[in-house]
């Protein structure tokens, strides 16, 4: 089962799977069974398939996650401007209600998918699963994701992308990484929004900002811009450059890249070279199941976990973990 | 609010464990979850009833330990405890810091009605 693949046991909670641990106990009439695995494993299988879609060919898949209204459709329509003509490009819009994200995206020529979460306050892996095969991703370069707006809830399902950007706008205040710890923390790029207004707030400091992302704990590097006015496009363009070539880098070298959410799965991944292959064997057994009802991927899905026991226990037992 | 999802996961997987160990009924389900998990103990504990209702799981025990966040410095290689927000060393006061603990939301344990009383 997935709890042998390792991506759940962290220095945190090792202790409870050790020999001896609390967790191995049986009671009089009841059997104690013991079970240690995130309770997210279904979305997070689900995930590692998207990414082997995405890793299957070559293409970079980022995130973007922010309160509503921060700005990524905006973002987005910049970056579609500047990176167009160079890459293929296709968007997968979560929306509460409205197709209005998506029909912005494809005014500007780019294929986009509308996922209408109804009330559901964050996209999730099966969700974007679903998007995915409504989409050709042969020569695909770029996948965006735009989460639905929301500090809370996105910052906690893994979709299958390799890195997250987290937009924070300058009229939401500097103290926003202290409010939304989770979400911060997932960031791989913060990117501070709607710069422009800078010069007529003086109360956003953006050195402080900063200071609050570095205090929940991220490393995250920190990109200003304001799309809506042309600037600092270049910088971000760059970094999305430099990420894709580090992901083309990834894709020869068989190995993959989780983003920072779950940061402790993907540091126990990243210290196992076999990781990748474990993506890429998940990649080969669901082509299969591509023209099922989600419900039965789901099931088929699990199946295939448990039947991979024998591998994930050999890839561990030459990693770091004991 | 996606605690009712992540229920939702949960019995899914208890049926599996269930089925894996004889079908007995669950009787207590012990989770351990982290502030840096983004789930709310006390909205799955809401939760938890809705999404058992009707499976194996019905009237289980939810019992939530409350994993604290424990930070490791790199720097001088003090560990502690620190707020989901002000994760620096206790040390020296460093933020280059590993999470050691805090991030987890995970099912410890199943308790299960023995396989015979099962069918009780
Ligand atoms: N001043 C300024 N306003 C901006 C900038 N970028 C976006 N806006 C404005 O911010 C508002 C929201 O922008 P969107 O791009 O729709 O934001 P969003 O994050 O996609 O919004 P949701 O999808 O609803 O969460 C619009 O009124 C934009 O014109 C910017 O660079 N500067
Ligand atoms: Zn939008
Ligand atoms: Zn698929
Ligand atoms: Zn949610
Ligand atoms: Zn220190």
């Amino acid at each position: 089962m997935c709890d042998t693949c390792g991506c759940n046991i962290t220095d945190g909670n090792r202790h409870l799977v050790s020999p001896g641990g609390r967790l191995a106990q049986t009671e009089d009439g009841r059997a104690a069974v013991t079970v240690l695995q995130s309770l997210l494993s279904e979305n997070d299988h689900q995930a590692a398939h998207n990414r082997a879609h995405f890793d299957a060919r070559g293409i970079l898949a980022l995130n973007l996650m922010s309160s509503p209204g921060a700005g990524k459709t905006a973002l987005l329509e910049a970056t579609i401007d500047a990176l167009g003509d160079k890459y293929r490009i296709v968007v997968i819009e979560g929306d509460l209600e409205t197709e209005n994200d998506a029909a912005r995206i494809r005014a500007k020529g780019v294929e986009a998918v509308q996922i209408a979460t109804g009330s559901a306050c964050h996209l999730d892996a099966h969700m974007v699963h679903e998007a995915l095969h409504r989409l050709d991703l042969d020569g695909v370069d770029l996948v965006f994701i735009e989460n639905v707006g929301n500090l809370v809830c996105p910052a906690s399902f893994d979709l299958g992308q390799h890195l997250n950007v987290t937009l924070l706008s300058v009229t939401e205040g500097d103290d926003k990484p202290a409010k939304y710890p989770v979400m911060f923390r997932a960031a791989d790029l913060m990117l501070l929004t709607k710069t422009d207004l800078l010069a007529v707030l003086d109360d956003f400091d953006t050195a402080q900002a900063e200071r609050a992302l570095r205090l929940v704990g991220s490393a995250a590097p920190v990109l200003h811009a304001a799309p809506r006015k042309g600037l600092g496009i270049k910088e971000w363009i760059d970094w999305i450059d430099g990420e894709l070539e580090a992901q083309r880098a990834r894709v020869a070298a068989g190995t993959t890249r989780r983003p920072a959410i779950q940061a402790e799965g993907a540091r126990l991944h990243a210290a196992n070279p076999a990781g990748g292959a474990h993506d890429h064997s998940h990649a080969h057994e669901h082509e299969h199941a591509h023209q099922h009802r989600h419900q039965h991927e789901h099931k088929h899905e699990h199946k295939h976990a448990h039947a991979h026991d024998h591998d994930h226990a050999g890839e561990t037992g030459g990693g770091a973990r004991s | 609010m996606h605690e009712l999802s992540v229920c939702q996961a949960l019995v899914q997987q208890l049926e599996a464990v269930s089925a894996a160990n004889g079908g007995g009924r669950v009787e207590l389900v012990r989770l351990r979850i982290g502030p840096l998990s983004g789930v709310e103990a006390a909205l799955l504990s809401h939760a938890f009833p809705l999404a058992a209702a009707g499976t194996i799981a019905a009237g289980a025990e939810l019992a939530i330990t409350a994993a604290p966040v424990v930070v490791q410095c790199n720097e001088c290689g003090a560990s502690g405890e620190a707020a989901p927000n002000r994760m620096l060393c206790p040390a020296c006061g460093g933020y280059r810091v590993r999470t050691v603990s805090g991030t987890e939301m995970l099912l410890e344990s199943v308790e299960l009605a023995a396989p015979a009383d099962a069918g009780a």
